[in-house]
């Protein structure tokens, strides 16, 4: 299904639910983000591309307050992160939802466990509310019930970035971080993954921000992608920005063999 | 290939016949390429000839390259040393920087609880004073056990040649109670209990399970460090008290056997020799092992980076830092002790 291309106009009008500005993050003397700007808007899936070792998964991790920034604000909802008191910020941390690269599942908790720790911290439920909510869950990203008893060491790469998901989803969050979550996958999986993002977006109205490799997902679920280089966004747009973009890496990248096959699958 | 290479004289032209090559590895490439190249700097113009279609390919793809290899240091320096010393000695001190401050965010997270105790986690408590103190039992009473038995055997040797040997119950009573009971309880504990938590939290740091927690808001000093460092200082003062009647009881029966000294003896000289004090200065000290264990087991778990020698090295380090402070803290103890006259 085409969407309809997001046009300037358009992203005036549409409330920017994450919006970072100035960004700058270093190790060392190393400068990783130089006075980055991005905006992420409601109900959005944005892809976020870049060379790797360049610190795609820095963003997110600042973003998240996993690592700290030197210069700059990151506004989510509207709330600058850095003025906000814990509480607004607890506040803010259970309307998102991250799902880690590597899954980050709790290894001491079985796959149902780790989908109701969010639930436990937060809502007050019975416990067999709370079996019921995982699994509602559980199946949602299509995992079997049976899986739902497992410990993340007896998952397969699939499952465990399925898994994670599910704890992701687990509040219902507003804003959904995904790292690399096609990576690993084979192609089946990575598509079936792709759509599972897709329904989700449209069904629970999320805005997902996804930091990816994968040319068919950008083709495929992608409202909007930003492209990382030198500590900055290089060029960011519809696929069809992409393809116009005159930055020689934006250009091998959407042009390169892999690309167009990804386009030609997506056509 | 060298001596080829020296056996061409000053032919001009040298060609390399390689049609008798059926397979080539890229060892052999290199080294084929590599003389062509050496021939050339000598001014020799070389060729390969004869070569298959897909050995070109080959040769193509390693053709010779320069390689720098890192260069090599000095081996030896004294300034190296010196710079080594200085390193350690600021390391040295970041490390009690980080511990003290990580001890003040402990007791911030631990008045947090207070304040909001329905936060705490009971569950994650039991299970560790399980893990820490009740499975710890018997490896710690053995030991004690052993430890009194063989300073009572000691002391009846030494104190035999004055014909003190009845003294040996003061020895071994005082000692038991003061000293054995709670540094023995505190190695073993940080050996055993220290290195897991260490192991722990820093595989769970590694597989970005503590971002995970962070992200979801939850803080992981209040869910994974606070319920273990309470176990911790519930639990070493239990099992002191266990190591503390174990080695008693070690000493009683060596000193039955070996010493001669029936137990109704040996019992009425320890009441007479000890009282509530001298247990209370070993069972005092118990709670601060706990904190320093502790500190030092979380802290070095939160120090991991991705690799697993990283971990390693945390977990050696937890180890061996816990140990030297439970002892260097004994000292300050007893110190403490002396100059309050308890």
């Amino acid at each position: 299904m085409p969407r309809p291309p997001i046009t300037p106009q358009d992203e005036r009008d549409r409330e920017a639910v994450i919006r970072v500005q100035d960004l700058v993050v270093g190790f060392g003397e190393r400068l990783i983000m130089k006075k980055l700007n991005l905006d992420v808007y409601r109900g959005e899936i944005l892809g976020f591309v870049g060379p790797s070792g360049q610190g795609k998964s820095v963003l997110t991790r600042a973003i998240l307050g996993l690592v700290p920034k030197r210069e700059g604000t990151i506004e989510v909802f509207g709330e600058n992160l850095d003025e906000i008191s814990p509480q607004s910020r607890q506040e803010i941390e259970r309307r998102w939802g991250v799902l880690f690269q590597q899954g980050a599942l709790f290894s001491a908790l079985t796959v149902r466990q780790n989908v109701q720790v969010p639930m436990r911290e937060y809502l007050n439920l019975s416990e067999r509310l709370l079996d019921e909510l995982a699994m509602l869950k559980i199946e949602m990203v299509g995992l079997k019930p049976d899986a739902a008893d497992k410990l993340p060491s007896e998952l397969s790469g699939g499952m465990i970035k399925r898994a994670a998901l599910a704890r992701a989803l687990s509040l219902d969050p507003e804003i959904l971080f995904l790292d690399e979550p096609t990576s690993g996958l084979d192609p089946i999986g990575a598509g079936e993954f792709d759509d599972l993002i897709a329904t989700l977006q449209r069904t629970l109205g999320l805005t997902v921000f996804m930091v990816t490799h994968d040319l068919d997902s950008l083709y495929t679920v992608c409202d909007r992608i930003a492209a990382l280089g030198d500590g900055r966004i290089i060029a960011q747009g519809p696929i069809e920005a992409m393809l116009a973009s005159d930055d020689p890496w934006v250009r091998s990248y959407f042009h390169g063999k892999r690309a167009r096959a990804a386009m030609a699958g997506a056509a | 290939m060298a001596a080829l290479t020296n056996s061409v004289g000053d032919a001009g032209r040298v060609l390399l016949d390689l049609s008798g090559i059926d397979r080539l590895d890229t060892l052999g490439a290199w080294v084929l390429d590599r003389t062509r190249h050496e021939l050339g700097e000598r001014g020799l113009a070389a060729d390969f000839v004869g070569a298959r279609a897909e050995h070109n390919i080959l040769l193509n793809e390693v053709a010779y390259r320069g390689f720098q290899g890192a260069p090599v240091k000095d081996t030896w320096n004294v300034v190296d040393i010196f710079v080594d010393i200085g390193k350690t000695m600021v390391e040295a001190w970041k490390d009690l920087v980080r511990g003290v401050s990580f001890l003040g965010e402990l007791v911030m997270a631990m008045l947090r609880l207070l304040v909001r105790p329905s936060r705490f986690r009971l569950p994650a408590l039991i299970n560790q004073l399980e893990l820490i103190c009740f499975r710890g039992v018997p490896i710690i009473v053995l030991i004690s056990f052993l430890v009194g038995a063989i300073v009572a055997q000691q002391g009846i040797v030494q104190l035999q040649r004055f014909g003190a040997q009845a003294f040996v119950v003061n020895l071994s009573g005082i000692l038991s109670l003061r000293e054995l009971g709670v540094l023995l309880t505190s190695i073993m504990i940080a050996g055993r209990s220290g290195s897991a938590f260490t192991a722990e939290i820093g595989s769970m740091k590694m597989r970005e399970e503590i971002d995970a927690l962070r992200v979801m808001g939850l803080d992981p000093i209040e869910v994974l460090i606070v319920p273990r460092v309470l176990a911790l200082m519930i639990g070493l003062p239990i099992l002191a008290f266990l190591a503390a009647m174990a080695a008693l009881l070690g000493s009683g029966v060596v000193a039955w056997i070996y010493g001669d000294i029936p137990p109704d003896v040996f019992l009425a000289r320890l009441k007479s020799t000890i009282d509530l004090r001298t247990f209370l200065v070993g069972i005092i000290k118990a709670p601060f092992m706990a904190i320093v264990i502790g500190v030092i087991a979380s802290n070095e778990g939160m120090a991991v980076q991705g690799s697993a020698e990283s971990l390693g090295r945390h977990v050696t380090a937890s180890v061996v830092k816990s140990i030297f402070m439970v002892i260097v803290l004994d000292g300050f103890f007893a110190i403490f002790f002396a100059a309050i006259k308890f």
